[in-house]
């Protein structure tokens, strides 16, 4: 028999509530969806970054996962579907003493808002974008995404997908980012320390993250629960630090590659606003 | 903000287009980013600002779309800059979804639209008015914005300056209604001493982040406002949202929340207004003008005058929110009011709704591509007279 087991008498703190807007809960996200594992990720990180937290903005766009900025009790935005980048560096452009951080879906940040990342990207704004990839609009119900893998199905592409998906690491280091790593839900310790590796980079830094979305994408596809899912990840990865983002494609129920891929040095975009800006003033440029 | 100091006001009297006047302008009400997007006939208010904005102490980015420059404004101004973006017909149509944002957010912006001719690319190098009802409703929902019509490059100057100020006083996007030939037409501006300028500061919470709600508003019904960094951890969403800035979906908030955001203008109508009254005393005809159009309309009111038509011109250089009591008081004064606008009837339905069948409404309507012919306007005048 179960036994119910009253609130108030949990006897720990959960160690990442001070990071989270507690009077909010409980959260909208379903049993089992991997956002929330990415969020505890998240906030881990944050917490070891050992950054002033009052400097902090998280940015976020439309979707289930761009619900993540409302939950963490950071300055937060949660903006228009697709556009949390060029917002986001519109801030940073703004007040350069913030750390800027983007976490949205993949429909937002790659589809609607591809445009933005990509320039994003060239320009090597000094952002830190986090991509949930979980392969479907899901804050929709489902519908196939450019993320989606050949042959899997969604709600608009009921008989499988036909289109070749983005590669978002390869996508992301050829447009420009210095900063480029895959993770899946079930790699907690790794996406924490990649989530603090690209804070702390300068210029544009990428992560996506593989998440169960086990109400619409791992139920239409027969992929079981979100335990399943799990499961599957930890069996069907393969860790492989400075892969070639070209072989970085993702096929329907195919092994996925994980790891850091990218961690260069580039001048970023305040950088070289700050270096132009001495030759004005220096009358070297008129 | 990433760049120097704000030593590059300029001073004097010069011999400027519309466009460089409305940069200087935004440049003198302290605006310090401008996110834009090359579109005819806007582009210069972003090249100017660009090449001076190094030595005035602002950012300049050009952005790869008008949707982008329309939200980098706005994570700017919660940064803390004044912000601007700068467009015309397609790139208007374009931010049209952040202009609801920016009203749902309450964020202080200035969007300018040169304004040329449409739909579509329609005449990128010639005249229109044909936006206004766009700048109105052009986002979903319901919402109030307000806009101004400047009709000369010295206006340019000016009203992008008050373009701000309500932008500020009232939290909301500020529309700065040009057209091409205010735009590129070339006239004295003169530009006061810094020192002279009414400019309103962004109302920043006095408030500890303890007693804090971001969209808790005051008697004017505008909440006062924070800037991410200060240690507030606010929220700010374009989802219907509570006094805490928490998305709440019910009818209940979402009543309270867009009509505090309608009434904010609509309550404050009377200290937003601005217009030009020509002899309204006693006229028979009074003209309702706006923009270049009214530069057109003095020529015909001095026609119809010569040809004795007791006429008066009402210029509106606030266009939204619409001065609705003073036309519905005129409508019982005069026997018709008449309404040129270089689009096929937008304003003129407005001018109909307040006079509500109290006196004639007769539009001059004109499609686009060139000013009225002052002849047309001066005829319905007469005609309006009989
Ligand atoms: C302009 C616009 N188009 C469409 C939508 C509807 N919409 C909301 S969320 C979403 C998809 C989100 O997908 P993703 O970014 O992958 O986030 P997820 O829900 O999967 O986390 C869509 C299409 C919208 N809000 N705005
Ligand atoms: S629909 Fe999918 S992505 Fe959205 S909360 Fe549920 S499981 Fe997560
Ligand atoms: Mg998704």
């Amino acid at each position: 028999m179960t036994q119910l087991v009253e609130p108030q008498a949990c006897a720990f703190e959960n160690p990442v509530e001070p990071y989270l807007r507690t009077e909010r809960m409980p959260h909208i996200w379903c049993p089992g969806c991997g956002i929330g594992t990415t969020v505890n990720c998240f906030v881990r990180a944050i917490e070891q970054c050992q950054i002033d937290l009052d400097k902090l903005s998280i940015v976020s766009g439309i979707g289930c996962t761009g619900r993540v900025a409302g939950y963490l009790r950071l300055d937060s935005f949660h903006t228009t579907h697709g556009r949390a980048i060029p917002f986001a560096t519109g801030l940073k452009l703004a007040n350069p003493e913030l750390k800027v951080v983007v976490y949205s879906g993949d429909g937002d940040l790659i589809a609607i808002g591809g445009n933005h990342f990509i320039h994003a990207a060239r320009r090597n704004v000094d952002l830190t974008v986090i991509c949930v990839n979980n392969f479907n609009y899901a804050m929709t119900g489902g519908q196939a995404a450019s993320t989606t893998p050949i042959d899997a199905v969604g709600t608009t592409a009921p008989y499988g997908v036909v289109e070749k998906p983005f590669n978002l690491p390869f996508l992301a280091e050829s447009c420009g980012a210095t900063y480029v790593a895959r993770w899946t839900a079930f790699h907690v310790r790794q996406l924490t320390k990649a989530m603090i590796e690209a804070i702390n980079k300068k210029g544009f830094s990428f992560v996506e993250v593989i998440t169960p979305c086990p109400t619409l994408y791992e139920r239409r596809n027969r992929l079981g629960s979100g335990l399943d899912r799990m499961q599957w990840f930890k069996d069907n990865s393969i860790i492989k630090n400075n892969t070639d983002t070209r072989e970085c494609d993702i096929e329907f129920q195919k092994p996925i590659i994980c790891g850091r891929f990218v961690d260069v040095e580039r001048p970023s975009l305040l950088e070289n606003i700050h270096a132009k800006l001495e030759q004005i003033r220096s009358g070297k440029r008129r | 903000m990433v760049s120097g100091k704000q030593d590059g006001v300029l001073t004097g009297a010069f011999y400027l287009d519309g466009d460089h006047a409305c940069a200087e302008g935004a440049i003198a009400a302290g605006c310090n980013f401008v996110a834009g997007y090359p579109i005819t006939p806007s582009t210069e208010i972003v090249e100017r600002l660009a090449q001076r904005f190094p030595q005035a102490g602002g950012t300049f980015i050009q952005m790869e779309d008008e949707i982008a420059s329309s939200i980098a404004i706005q994570g700017a101004v919660w940064g803390g800059a004044k912000a601007m973006t700068v467009s015309s017909g397609p790139g208007i149509s374009l931010m049209m979804e952040h202009i609801g944002l920016a009203a749902m957010a309450e964020v202080p912006c200035v969007i300018v639209n040169v304004q040329r001719g449409g739909p579509s690319t329609g005449l990128p190098t010639l005249p229109a008015q044909a936006d206004m009802m766009q700048a109105r409703w052009g986002s979903h929902g319901d919402y109030e914005i307000i806009a101004l019509c400047p009709n000369s490059p010295q206006e340019c100057f000016d009203l992008v300056i008050r373009a701000f100020n309500l932008s500020e006083q009232y939290r909301l996007p500020v529309l700065f209604m040009m057209d091409e030939v205010v735009g590129h037409m070339t006239e004295k501006v003169v530009i006061p001493p810094r020192e002279t300028l009414t400019i309103v500061p962004r109302r920043y919470t006095q408030l500890s982040p303890a007693e804090y709600l971001p969209f808790r508003a005051g008697p004017d019904l505008v909440p006062d406002i924070v800037k991410a960094g200060d240690g507030y951890r606010f929220h700010v969403t374009g989802l219907t949202h509570d006094e805490r800035g928490y998305p709440v979906m019910n009818a209940g908030c979402q009543d309270g929340l867009v009509r505090r955001l309608v009434d904010k203008v609509r309550k404050n109508a009377d200290k937003i207004q601005q217009f030009d009254a020509d002899q309204l005393e006693g006229a028979d005809v009074v003209v309702i003008s706006y923009g270049i159009t009214s530069r057109v309309t003095m020529r015909s009111v001095q026609e119809a005058r010569a040809r004795g038509v007791k006429v008066g011109h009402l210029r509106l250089i606030v266009v939204w929110p619409f001065p609705e009591t003073l036309i519905r008081k005129l409508a019982t004064q005069v026997r018709g009011l008449v309404v040129p606008e270089i689009n096929l009837g937008q304003m003129v339905l407005e001018v109909e709704r307040c006079a509500g069948g109290h006196c004639k409404v007769v539009p001059v309507p004109h499609a686009g591509g060139a000013v009225h012919d002052p002849a047309l306007i001066t005829e319905a005048i007469v005609e309006a007279a009989r």
